[in-house]
Order: structure tokens, then C-alpha cells, then sequence
């Protein structure tokens, strides 16, 4: 369990994060999207301790990260940036951080095949393509058996195979019961791990909801109808809940709040005839774009009425 | 699927583990095995060749190398001291800074986010290194030279007086220049940085001396980094320079006010 409250980072004049506030959940996979420079990483960071809030808390089950007595047992992080020393050996940097907690040379063994590194765990990590560098963070996350995973942006570099057993592992953590957080710009990727959504812009968060609730926000609901009495299926439809909206003279109308179903059905009933009825399928992509496209909007109007 | 198979043993972080885990990060990398090793072979080459000339010197009967004017067994013997010097300062400079060039310090800091146990850890157990080693280092230097030197006139063994508490001084020097390093590392987060702090404090700063009026020039320099440090091993103590004891409580004192900066960086910022 993670939990963030008012959680803000200024860098000089600049402000990264700007006032969080979110809770992550065990037993799901919660996704954490945003466009680069959204704050994600900075965020992330906050959470182990490796950068200072500003303002606002950021807590681990309960406690500051640096509190606990075992913290690679409560949060095992994979950061964007790469954190190896790269003169030394897979197998050496993960029993280097094993010593720390006291952990045997068993678990590293143990992990390094988890994350499939066993061909190359002697090699120097520097000598690592991006995909085995996301392995090996990966097998540096597990380590400790951590009650919490954050990983961002996971899948940056690795082959169609190894996203594929990202997803698995994901998912399967957080069948465990344990807490899984994965930051990601790609809306796509997201969409088929993540139960729970939390989506930043700007450094502030712009919804914290699930999959479905968020498609449905951005309009997931709409139904197009082209007839040929536009004005006479208003009056048909008209009802608490559902807005109607097209241009003046056009054939075509969208409707939400109803379903495609009983459109037509009202329709067929008043004798009025359809040419096109069609549910708007938005795809996650659009529902963060838009919803993306707004924060910065918001941004731009409030600069304008600072100005006047 | 489960992802975690063993349950790991009930783990916890303490002082004691957190110098485990240094001490495997030393060895773990090349870098540590070529400059302590450049550091040992400094110390022996040099006080070898040091002896040898002397011996040629004094075999060949002609008039003494001014250089040689005063010089015993134990001086020629360490003539390699400022060199290996520069070896293992340069050393725990990398051990410290090499985290924050590399990254290597974002793991180094999740797995233990105190902070300060990591800057303990390493200065204790490079510094217990860079001691033994050079202390090993001098004693080698020594039996060497004397061996070379045995027919000379400056003649020295193992069992004269002060010979092998002063080899054992070495060995402090060294270890105390060893955590100077991972100080000035820390503190600079840059090996380039550090290892220019380094070389101008124990060096360049020695020089930089006689740019001053000649009264603060013997007030000052004895308590020097490198002065005071070379008063912990020297045999004989002249009229301006520290006692042992002095020296290696004014060296001490430098040690610490560079571990401050280094604590205070680390704890308050950013890594």
C-alpha cells in the first residue's frame, strides 16, 4: 500500500509534482500513465526516498520508506534510469544488495533465473542490451520478496517476448496479493495490465479510476444516428439523462446516455427511419489524450485570465 | 503462478551488514584490484630503487648525491609513500563517486534510504583496507631495502627503535588518505572532482606554501594534510614539525571535517 498525500516537488521555479494525492491498493495492478515530464518518475522516486518532498507525505504500508528496518522487503523499485555499476556482474551486483539485508546467495540464484538471466549473470552488466538492463532491475525488484513492486516504465526496451512476460509476472504479483504500481506513457500497454488507473499531467492528477470508468468518462457511451428527421428523433429521445447534440441541418446526431438499442427501437416505434446507429467505441488511447489534452488547456486558460 | 517461490528469510538492514555489502562492492570490481595493487607496487618499487641508487651511490666512491643527504634505510625505504599516496586516495574517491557517475547510487540508496550507514560503511572498511595494505606495503618496502642496503653504512633493521611502530604509521597515513577519498567522492559526486581535491590537498597545497609570508609559512604548514600525515610515520622530528601523536590527531581532524561535508551532502540532498 502506497499513499500519497498533497505530495509536492518544486525544482527551483519548476514544480514536477504538484500536490498528489493518490492511495495504491494490494492485489491489483495499478497503472500510472502520463505523458513524459507528467512527473511519474518524480513521484517514484519520492516514494524510496531518493529525492525530498517538497511539501506532502509519501507513505510504504504505513511508514516514510527510509523508517523500515527491511525496506527491499517492503518495495522492490525498478527506477527508469539505469542504477548498476557497470564494471560489475549480474550476479554481483544483486549480491551486493542481497548483503545489505542479509539475504542468501540462494535467492539471488533464485532470482536470476526467475528474470531468465542464468547465460549471462557472470557477464559485466554494462555489457547489457536495454532488455537484459530491465531484466536485471527486475531481478534487483524481486530480491527481497517485496510486499509492494514499482516498476517504471518496464517494458522500455524489451522484445515483443519479454512485454509479454512482463504482463505475466504483473499480474501474477498482484494474484499474490501484493501491491503493484508500473508507470508507462503507453496508454496501450497499460490497458491490458492495469485494474486501476492513476493518470497524471503536469504534476497533478487528472483521474484516479478503472479502466472502464475511464473509458466511459471520455465518452465511451455515444451513440452516432444519422436520419432523416433529426429534429422528430429529439423530440423521441428526449428524457432525463440524455443529451443529444448535432449541428443545425446535418443528418447526424450523437446521443449519450442511451444505449444503440433502445434508439433504435424508439425510433422504429414513431416511424422514423435510420440510415447509420452506431455505438463510439473510444479507445483508451483517446480517453488519455483527451484527458491529457484538457489539463493542458486548463493550464493555458488559467495563464490568460492571470494576464487579464 | 507464483512469482516469489521461497520466502525469504526475515531480512533486515544493520551497520554490520551494510559493510558486507561494501566490502563485496570493492571487490567486485577490477578497478580496486589494479589501484591498490598500483599502490603497493609504488610503495615497493620506488623504495627498491630508492636503495639501489643509494648503494651505487655509496659503492662508486665518488661524492655523495646531494638528494641522498641525510637519508636512512627507513627514508629511502618509503621514498614510494607520496606516490602510492595518489593511488589510494584515488581509490576511495572512485569507490564513493563511481555510485553517482554510474547510477549504481539510486540501488545503493533504495536498499538502504538511512543514508548515512552507506558513508560509514564505506569509509570503514576502504579505510581498514588501504591500512593493511599499506601497511603490508611499507614492510615490504622496508625488508626489501634493507636487504639492498645491509653493507651501507645506513645499515637498518626491522628491530631498530621506532622502525616498526613507524611502518605501522604508514599504513594509518595511507588508511586515513583512503578515507579522505571516499569523502572527498561523496562530498563531490564526481571522480574527476575528487580526485583533483586529492591531489591538491596532499600535492598541490604543500607547494602553494611558499607563496606566503615566510612567519604563517612555518605556523601553517605542519598541520597540512600531508605534513601532519608524514609526522605520524617519520623517524626523527625536527624542530617545526608535529609529533606522531599530534600528526594523527591533526590529520584526524581533517578526516572528519571532510566525512561532515560528505554526511551533510548526503543526508540533505537529492540523489
Amino acid at each position: 500500500m502506497i499513499e500519497a498525500r498533497q505530495l509536492t516537488k518544486r525544482y527551483g521555479d519548476k514544480t514536477a509534482v504538484d500536490g498528489v494525492d493518490f492511495t495504491v491498493r494490494p492485489g491489483a495492478v495499478t497503472g500510472f500513465l502520463g505523458p513524459n515530464g507528467a512527473g511519474k518518475s518524480t513521484t517514484m522516486r519520492m516514494i524510496i526516498g531518493l529525492d525530498a518532498p517538497t511539501a506532502g507525505t509519501v507513505t510504504v504500508n504505513g511508514r516514510r520508506y527510509a523508517e523500515h528496518s527491511a525496506p527491499l522487503h517492503e518495495v522492490g523499485a525498478l527506477l527508469e534510469a539505469r542504477s548498476i555499476h557497470p564494471g560489475r556482474s549480474a550476479f554481483d551486483h544483486l549480491m551486493v544488495l542481497a548483503h545489505t539485508h542479509g539475504i542468501g546467495r540462494a535467492r539471488v540464484t533464485e532470482v536470476i533465473e526467475m528474470t531468465g538471466l542464468q547465460a549471462v549473470a557472470r557477464k559485466r552488466a554494462g555489457a547489457f542490451s536495454l532488455g537484459m538492463g530491465q531484466r536485471l532491475g527486475i531481478a534487483a525488484a524481486l530480491l527481497g520478496d517485496p510486499q509492494t513492486i514499482m516498476l517504471d516504465e518496464p517494458v522500455n526496451g524489451l522484445d515483443p517476448e519479454g512485454v509479454l512476460w512482463i504482463r505475466t509476472l504483473l499480474t501474477g504479483l498482484a494474484a499474490e496479493g501484493r501491491t503493484v504500481f508500473v508507470s508507462s506513457h503507453l496508454m496501450s500497454e497499460m490497458a491490458l495490465v492495469a485494474d486501476h488507473l492513476i493518470v497524471v499531467g503536469r504534476g497533478r492528477v487528472l483521474a484516479d479510476t478503472t479502466v472502464q470508468e475511464l473509458v466511459l468518462q471520455a465518452g465511451g457511451d455515444t451513440v452516432d444516428v444519422t436520419t432523416d428527421d433529426p429534429a422528430g428523433l429529439r423530440r423521441v429521445l428526449t428524457g432525463p439523462g440524455v443529451e443529444i447534440s448535432g449541428r443545425p441541418g446535418s443528418e447526424q446526431l450523437s446521443v449519450t446516455g442511451l444505449p444503440a438499442r433502445a434508439i433504435g427501437l424508439a425510433a422504429a416505434r414513431h416511424g422514423i427511419a435510420l440510415f447509420e446507429l452506431t455505438a463510439r467505441t473510444v479507445s483508451l488511447e483517446e480517453a488519455f489524450m483527451e484527458l491529457t489534452k484538457d489539463s493542458v488547456e486548463y493550464h493555458a486558460a488559467n495563464t490568460l485570465v492571470g494576464a487579464a | 503462478m507464483s512469482t516469489l517461490a521461497t520466502r525469504v528469510r526475515p531480512v533486515r538492514t544493520t551497520g554490520p551488514r551494510v559493510a558486507r555489502s561494501e566490502w563485496a562492492k570493492l571487490w567486485s570490481l577490477r578497478s580496486t584490484w589494479i589501484t591498490l595493487g598500483l599502490g603497493l607496487l609504488f610503495l615497493v618499487v620506488v623504495g627498491t630503487i630508492a636503495a639501489l641508487q643509494y648503494r651505487s651511490s655509496a659503492n662508486s666512491g665518488q661524492p655523495m648525491d646531494p638528494d641522498f643527504a641525510g637519508a636512512t634505510t627507513y627514508s629511502l625505504a618509503l621514498f614510494g609513500v607520496t606516490f602510492s599516496l595518489i593511488a589510494f586516495g584515488v581509490l576511495g574517491v572512485l569507490t564513493a563517486a563511481g555510485e553517482y557517475t554510474t547510477g549504481m547510487i539510486r540501488s545503493t540508496l533504495a536498499a538502504v534510504p538511512k543514508r548515512l550507514p552507506v558513508l560509514w560503511a564505506k569509509a570503514a572498511v576502504y579505510g581498514a583496507l588501504a591500512f593493511v595494505t599499506g601497511a603490508a606495503g611499507a614492510l615490504l618496502a622496508f625488508v626489501v631495502s634493507s636487504a639492498v642496503l645491509s653493507s651501507t653504512s645506513v645499515a637498518m633493521s626491522l628491530s631498530d627503535a621506532g622502525v616498526l611502530r613507524g611502518l605501522l604509521g604508514v599504513g594509518v597515513y595511507l588508511g586515513l588518505v583512503g578515507v579522505i577519498g571516499v569523502a572527498l567522492g561523496s562530498l563531490l559526486r564526481s571522480t574527476a572532482g575528487g580526485i583533483s581535491a586529492v591531489v591538491g590537498a596532499f600535492l598541490l597545497v604543500p607547494g602553494l606554501m611558499s607563496l606566503l609570508p615566510k612567519s604563517w609559512r612555518a605556523d601553517l604548514t605542519p598541520y597540512l594534510p600531508s605534513n601532519a600525515g608524514e609526522s605520524i610515520f617519520a623517524l626523527q622530528h625536527s624542530t617545526g614539525s608535529l609529533s606522531a601523536g599530534a600528526g594523527l590527531l591533526v590529520l584526524l581532524g581533517w578526516t572528519a571535517l571532510a566525512l561532515a561535508g560528505a554526511a551533510y551532502r548526503l543526508k540533505k540532498a537529492d540523489a
